[in-house]
């Protein structure tokens, strides 16, 4: 047996609630070569190049035949969908991420997620509400699991009781996608047929009985670029439906949790206006909810940090590491909202940017704000709290917090 | 607020946060309201904030309260960065940024920016596009201020002479001031049309100043029978474009085979030419205008060398831009139609090619050799450009020889026309060959790269401006061209094929100096101008 790699260390669950000084220790070289061949690239200048790249590629279809079991199935379809649009590259990524984004926002829909902020509030505030009569409550699964859930659900045009329903089919695709296994990837291969079929009937009622939702966009609405057709329909709703809010409720754990960390953030989040809005920005960088991109491949060979990437190898995109890199960020390790220019990785870059960014930042800004306002000498009950299993989508899978009272809204 | 679009990538997220004050065209092409109202100021801040790129820049009252910074304190013998006399002439971009940069790096001492045009410094690029669309009025183009530069504004007064010896500028109104560093930051204007009487009808207009673009935006609302564009460069085809979305007829005369074709070569020209004539445009390549024709003093007809006359009550002259550099023409300096030179450090040469150690230079007036780009002397007229060597001039007017930084910014520039973001990095016009290397040039969402003896010295990008950082470090690292390796979205066609630039005349070749004096001591150097030559 070989001495596990530094990245193997990552990925192993018990170092999830601290990953940083393993972060630090991958940063001493740019670029690795796993023992399985993968590529691991851990600094920021090196990250932000391989994202502007064109011999880096987002299709699986590129692996050399050995690595082909490391296409992760969160995204490519688990074998029952063709793959989503962060599984492709142009011109097939760009047609479909546009016929994506005209019932999401600009051009087509400018004003979408801005005319969504008194829903998102109303939200917030119901959730917390909910608050009021205990001294304590589990924040991910009180707010910051059952927030975006209604966001997406709403947005997307997915009736939110039917919540327990899909849940059960996330889950799966989820956890196979942190650590695939034969087993996790047949039961994601299942729940991706489940989930399509889902998907299929309720397309069918939004057919007929049209709302303002975006899945009732994108079945009657035809642009230049047509419609999404069949699998490619269901691969991208089951996209936004997981994407929309797995990393969302980390983000908002994970921001919860520094905030207690860091009291003198959160006073001010009481009472400074807008302070959220540069909070959330370096909130991103500090504890970002994706800690890296497993899915890149190159098409050829790619000289970069002192290491050749081989074409047709897996590439990794450490974002978290990258968001702590002392060379290209002063006082990375240091939580400091004042930061001024904050460029960060934690949504991506290029051409994948994250699709959902607007929505996150908004969602993270006002649960966070409302929730520093409204609950009485918050405290954490366990720090560390548990984490989820998934190294990539990294954030705790309960935060349990007692408290005084609940102001009301 | 002000957004640097040659950051800009597209990524949209300030048209998600605040769609009032930018709007997305296309995919990746940004508008943007410069002066939002005060109710969308927190919009604007989530917008400035999510920038992945932070381009966007916010007028310092707009901001949050920010901790007091750390204060800068000079160097006991550090007089002139502690109390020196600063002027800087010229007080547009590049003149507010050289002024930002001066107090950023702990310049306590007096500060006076001069200026012919009354107004503080606004932004220009949206004169063509946005104001004339109507999106955003010409006077809430006021450029942001970063922080406060504690300046003696001198404007609607021209500097019109330099005594390099007094070290003095003098000005219009007759008063003179004292400098201990000067930088000039004069720009250029919009060449005129050449025939003065011609020039002066109503109705013939060019584009460089806010008086010229509210005064054709009245204009084009009034919806003229047809508008005439002279030239087709990147002001020309904007303009172009905007008559289109307004639904005016236009008819571009182009004096060179195609659109565009000086900047970007012959091959992206056609593409260009293409688009405008899908969208309807009277494009007329290898045609001149003879004459412009006017009754009771408007503009009626214009007279074009293919022989046929148009009935126009407006034209657009977009012949480029000449360089304000009259007023140093006694002084000594190396100025001439090629603007001021000097050294990668932005100091300026004297006529004889000395480098003086305290005139600066920045922006669309100066011109620099490019070591990137075989030490050619280039003057680089982009909105980045203004940015960065202001930045440069400012730092280094201001510390040691051992301090001084070198300008090797790459150069970039964008242009959005007919609903086509249009982006380039590197200097193409020095280039001999182009290859498309990603996308395709019949989907309009292509990148192509220009290489001069088998090396990267430049690309352009349309509607695919996330990539063009790659073809930057290629320009950086003098990369091999064509491209030796696979690429993800291969363009049909790979094969590079001649980039169709114009021949280019450094223009100082056509300087003439006179040289007296035998002894090396006493040995002079001292342009001649065209007019006194006769």
């Amino acid at each position: 047996m070989t001495e596990p790699s530094v990245f193997d260390e990552i990925v192993d669950f018990h170092n999830r609630a601290n990953p940083w000084p393993l972060y630090d220790k991958l940063r001493t070289q740019p670029v690795w070569q796993e023992a399985d061949g993968t590529f691991v690239v851990s600094t920021f200048r090196e990250i932000y190049a391989l994202f502007h790249d064109p011999r880096i590629s987002s299709d699986a279809a590129n692996l050399l035949p050995e690595f082909a079991h490391k296409a992760g199935p969160l995204s490519d379809g688990g074998g029952a969908l063709p793959p989503s649009f962060i599984r492709t590259d142009a011109p097939r990524h760009d047609t479909l991420r546009r016929i994506a984004m005209r019932q999401f926002g600009p051009p087509h829909r400018p004003d979408r997620i801005d005319k969504l902020v008194p829903a998102l509030e109303a939200i917030v505030t119901r959730l917390v509400d909910g608050l009021v009569g205990k001294d304590q409550c589990d924040l991910v699964d009180d707010v910051a699991y059952p927030f975006p859930v209604a966001v997406i659900c709403e947005l997307l045009g997915v009736p939110e009781e039917d919540e327990p329903r899909f849940s059960a089919w996330v889950d799966p695709i989820v956890n196979s996608a942190g650590q695939p296994t034969p087993e996790s990837k047949e039961q994601a291969k299942e729940a991706f047929q489940q989930l399509g079929m889902y998907m299929f009937q309720l397309a069918q009622r939004r057919k007929a009985d049209p709302g303002d939702d975006m899945l009732s966009g994108y079945v009657t609405d035809d642009g230049p670029d047509g419609q999404l057709e069949g699998g490619d329909l269901f691969a991208t709703l089951i996209l936004l439906l997981i994407a929309g809010h797995e990393t969302t409720v980390n983000l908002i754990a994970n921001g919860w949790l520094t905030l207690l960390r860091h009291p003198e953030a959160l006073q001010r989040l009481r009472t400074e206006p807008d302070f959220s809005i540069r909070m959330v920005e370096e909130l991103l960088r500090y504890e970002p909810s994706v800690h890296f991109v497993p899915n890149r491949i190159a098409v050829a060979d790619i000289e970069i940090g002192g290491t050749t990437i081989r074409k047709g190898h897996p590439v990794v995109l450490v974002l978290a590491s990258g968001n702590r890199d002392g060379e290209c960020i002063p006082h990375a390790d240091r939580f400091d909202p004042d930061r001024a220019d904050n460029v960060h990785l934690a949504f991506g870059n290029g051409v994948h940017y994250c699709f959902g960014a607007p929505l996150a930042r908004l969602e993270a800004q006002l649960a966070l704000t409302q929730l520093a306002k409204r609950l009485q000498n918050p405290r954490l009950l366990a720090d560390p709290p548990p984490y989820r299993p998934s190294p990539v989508l990294r954030g705790p899978i309960h935060l349990p917090v007692a408290y005084d009272g609940v102001l009301p809204a | 607020m002000v957004v640097d679009l040659t950051k800009c990538q597209g990524y949209a997220q300030c048209a998600f946060l605040a769609p009032e004050a930018f709007r997305m065209v296309g995919d990746e092409a940004l508008m943007f309201d410069p002066a939002p109202s005060a109710d969308q100021r927190v919009k604007v801040l989530r917008a400035a904030a999510a920038c992945p790129v932070q381009a966007l820049q916010v007028d310092m009252a707009d901001l949050p309260q920010q901790p007091p910074a750390e204060p800068l304190v000079a160097a006991k013998g550090d007089r002139l960065r502690r109390d020196g006399r600063i002027v800087i002439v010229g007080a547009s971009l590049a003149g507010l940024k050289a002024a930002e940069q001066l107090r950023a790096d702990g310049f306590t001492g007096t500060l006076t920016v001069i200026g012919d045009e009354p107004e503080e410094p606004y932004d220009r690029p949206p004169l063509s596009k946005q104001v004339q669309t109507g999106f955003v009025a010409s006077a809430d183009t006021t450029l942001p201020r970063r922080r406060d530069i504690a300046a003696d504004w001198k404007l609607g007064v021209a500097a019109t002479g330099l005594d390099l010896e007094r070290k003095r500028v003098v000005l219009a109104d007759g008063q003179e001031v004292e400098f201990d560093r000067l930088l000039v930051t004069t720009g250029v204007r919009a060449r005129p049309w050449p025939v003065p009487e011609e020039a002066a009808l109503d109705g013939v207009f060019t584009i460089r100043t806010r008086g010229d673009a509210a005064g054709l935006r009245e204009r084009l609302l009034a919806h003229p029978k047809r508008v005439l564009v002279i030239g087709s460069g990147f002001t020309g085809s904007e303009m172009a474009s905007v008559c289109v979305e307004l639904g005016i007829p236009v008819t571009v005369a182009e004096a060179g085979p195609a659109p565009l074709s000086g900047a970007l070569g012959g091959v992206i020209g056609r593409i260009s030419a293409g688009i405008m004539r899908e969208h309807g445009v009277d494009l007329r390549t290898h045609t001149k205008v003879s004459s412009l024709q006017g009754e009771d003093g408007k503009l009626r007809r214009a007279a074009l060398s293919d022989g046929t006359t148009l009935d126009v009550d407006v034209a657009v002259v977009a012949l480029g831009g000449i360089r304000n550099v009259e007023w140093l023409e006694s002084s000594g300096l190396a100025v001439g139609v090629w603007g001021l030179a000097c050294d990668a450090g932005c100091r300026a040469f004297t006529a004889a090619g000395l480098v003086t150690d305290d005139v600066f230079v920045a922006g669309d007036v100066a011109r620099q050799p490019q070591p990137m780009f075989g030490y050619q002397f280039l003057a680089m007229e982009h909105w980045g450009n203004a940015v960065t060597q202001a930045e440069v001039a400012a730092h280094n007017m201001i510390s040691s020889e051992t301090d001084r930084w070198p300008h090797l910014e790459m150069p970039a520039f964008w242009s959005l026309q007919f609903g086509h973001n249009i982006k380039s990095v590197g200097v193409p016009p020095i280039a001999d060959q182009i290859a498309i290397t990603q996308g395709s040039v019949e989907s309009r969402q292509f990148v192509a790269a220009y290489g001069y003896k088998g090396r990267v010295v430049g690309a352009v990008s349309w509607n695919q401006g996330k990539w063009l950082d790659f073809y930057q470090q290629l320009i950086e690292q003098a990369a091999p061209f064509p491209l030796p390796y696979d690429m993800t979205n291969p363009p049909p066609d790979p094969v590079p094929v001649p980039a169709e630039f114009p021949d280019r005349q450094y223009p100082g070749r056509e300087a003439t100096v006179v040289v007296t004096g035998h002894d090396p001591s006493e040995r002079r150097a001292t342009l001649v101008r065209p007019s006194r030559r006769r």
